[in-house]
């Protein structure tokens, strides 16, 4: 650009000249109170449980997976596992399926989507207490567990499996396989919230493997063999399973009981830990 | 930083993006109840600016008041007082109308009463009808930025922004906007600060206009008084050649107060265009110009931002 005779620039700090009178004081008076964190938790998990019945893609192959892998492994090993004295493979086999229905099963998905949509900015411009953002939709995850493992209690009877422990072993059942699925969640949602990439969720399954199937997921430990028997002995799923597993063919077991729960809080220091992580990058301004 | 009752004040407001400056030294002083239009082209830091005032993004040097409160120290505070429209409808396509308004309310401590006066009252802006109650995936651009504005809204903020808030709508559908944008200003005493594009936009709508560009504020003021410094007419001439000896020419007209050169166009400031066009038509002629188009107007607020950017903001006016 060339120029002469060039005006002045307007001074960058005026705020004189208007033509509209404007108060100096403002008569606008905002209707915002903060929510408290268990509202704010309870509104964000109302709208993540609103969104679970409008995504069967997300629940319609948790219902199909562990029906099918029951079928098929029971069908394939019954004959051979049952050859292991005292052992009822099909009691065997139910912790297995609820594992598979509860076990990756989170709305991580829908995080990645509000950041990648800009909704996560609107949440995060709001008052919202920042950790009711994550508690919200891992409690609805919880409800969604909880219930995705009834029709593996249903299967179980279907296939004349009872529990020794009765209905209050069903319900600790149910709670013991939906910590685990509120646990495993924390994965998905550290990646999620850390990448607000949908491709990079799926990395959660790479953790998925290794930890259900360097268990005890066919056989019994005990008639396991080489570096598989010594890997299940660090893997927490290894725990987790004895205890659901006693639910069903033992009875009350206080101390596997223990040790189970104790395997899923010692996973969750970790998955929340990365995930409370993750949301404090998230939401804090760099 | 003393506030002295500024809706937003910022002051040395600067943000790095590792090596790049995107905003550098920005200081603004907004009043209550003005609406404040801000322009600049992709890239010139708008929306960085919008970003570290709504709290979503730190700033790398300065300081920053909204609606009181300091916006580093206090950002709870000031979340409270604003609302913001982004530049994407930043909204929920599994979720109805109403079930997103109505999280938005109770995320804001509205009671659930409250939050179903608030639609009502609302329901004016968003004027989808039936639609309400239907998933907002299934609604139009247009539809989608009606329901952003009212998720902005729905607690009264004392400060709204508004990042291009009609990018990528059909005429109708801004004009509703812009209507509603004076409409809540006019009733609530809002302050509103609103990035544009169109400069039609914000001539209209804002009281005062910043121009940002490459990160500073190169221009402040009201559009009429930005456009009166620009000079009370504008003689526009599009060449056939090269600028130099239109140029020389201009030089011999004494009532030419200042002349621009942007590639193959001259814009030529004057204050009484009717009589002075026919003496640069003839200056130009004199000096064996080759004129393509010579027109006459009254300055605009591109002209004001060819001016202080050297290039138009308006598409397909690009000079340079």
């Amino acid at each position: 650009m060339t120029a002469w005779r060039t005006p002045e620039r307007t001074d960058q700090s005026e705020t004189t000249g208007r033509d509209h009178p404007f108060p100096t004081v403002t008569n606008a008076e905002t209707l915002a109170r903060r929510g408290g964190f268990f509202r704010d938790t309870l509104s964000v998990a109302e709208r993540a449980l609103r969104s679970v019945r409008r995504d069967p893609e997300v629940t319609v192959p948790a219902l199909f997976i562990p029906v099918f892998m029951y079928i098929v492994t029971v069908g394939a090993l019954n004959d051979i596992a049952e050859g292991i004295p005292g052992l009822n493979y099909r009691a065997f086999q139910i912790p297995v399926a609820v594992l598979f229905a509860v076990t990756g099963i989170s709305r991580a998905m829908v995080v990645v989507t509000d950041i990648q949509t800009g909704y996560f900015d609107r949440l995060a411009i709001s008052p919202v207490n920042r950790l009711a953002l994550l508690l919200g939709l891992m409690i609805a995850d919880f409800a969604m567990v909880v219930a995705l493992s009834v029709p593996v209690v249903i299967m179980a009877f279907i296939a004349g499996v009872n529990f020794a422990t009765g209905v209050p072993g069903i319900l600790v059942f149910m709670f013991l396989s939906g910590l685990w699925g509120l646990i495993f969640a924390g994965f998905p949602f550290a990646i999620s919230l850390k990448t607000g990439n949908p491709a990079a969720v799926n990395i959660s399954f790479l953790l998925f493997f290794p930890l259900l199937f360097t268990t005890t997921l066919f056989m019994p430990q005990e008639a396991m063999t080489g570096w598989l028997s010594a890997a299940a002995d660090y893997n927490p799923v290894t725990y987790l399973l004895a205890a659901l597993r006693s639910l069903i063919s033992d009875g009350w077991e206080p101390l596997t009981l223990a040790k189970g729960l104790g395997a899923i809080l010692a996973v969750g220091v970790l998955s929340i830990g990365l995930a409370l992580a993750a949301l404090k990058g998230r939401a804090t301004r760099r | 930083m003393n506030n002295g009752n500024y809706a937003i004040r910022t002051k040395d407001l600067a943000r790095n993006f590792g090596n790049v400056r995107a905003v550098d030294g920005v200081d603004l002083a907004v009043p209550p109840g003005e609406i404040y239009g801000f322009l600049g082209p992709n890239g010139a830091g708008k929306t960085t600016v919008i970003r570290m005032l709504i709290t979503l993004l730190a700033p790398t040097a300065g300081e920053i008041q909204v609606a009181g409160y300091d916006v580093l120290r206090q950002p709870e505070e000031v979340r409270l007082r604003i609302g913001a429209a982004q530049q994407e409808a930043a909204l929920d396509n599994k979720q109805t109308g109403r079930e997103l308004l109505g999280l938005q309310g109770k995320l804001y401590g509205l009671s659930r009463r409250l939050v179903d006066r608030r639609i009502g009252e609302l329901s004016d802006l968003v004027d989808i009808g039936d639609a309400m109650d239907r998933l907002v995936g299934t609604y139009s651009g247009g539809m989608k930025r009606r329901l952003d504005l009212a998720a902005a809204l729905i607690h009264k903020p004392v400060v709204l922004f508004l990042d291009e808030p009609t990018t990528g709508l059909d005429p109708i559908s801004r004009a509703r906007i812009w209507e509603e944008i004076r409409r809540i200003n006019g009733e609530t005493d809002v302050t509103i600060f609103l990035t544009t594009q169109y400069l039609e936009e914000a001539d209209s709508l804002a009281h005062r206009v910043g121009i940002i560009d490459r990160g500073q504020l190169a221009a402040q003021g009201p559009p009429a008084d930005l456009k009166r410094a620009r000079g009370s007419d504008l003689i526009v001439v599009r060449l056939e050649g090269e600028a130099e000896e239109a140029m020389a020419a201009l030089s011999d007209v004494p009532q030419v107060e200042h002349v621009e050169a942007h590639g193959q166009e001259l814009t030529v400031s004057v204050s009484n265009g009717a009589t002075l066009i026919s003496a640069v038509a003839l200056a130009l002629d004199r000096h064996g110009v080759n004129v393509q188009e010579l027109t006459l107007r009254t300055p605009t607020l591109d002209d004001v931002f060819l001016q202080v950017t050297g290039a138009r903001l308006q598409e397909g006016q690009q000079t340079l």
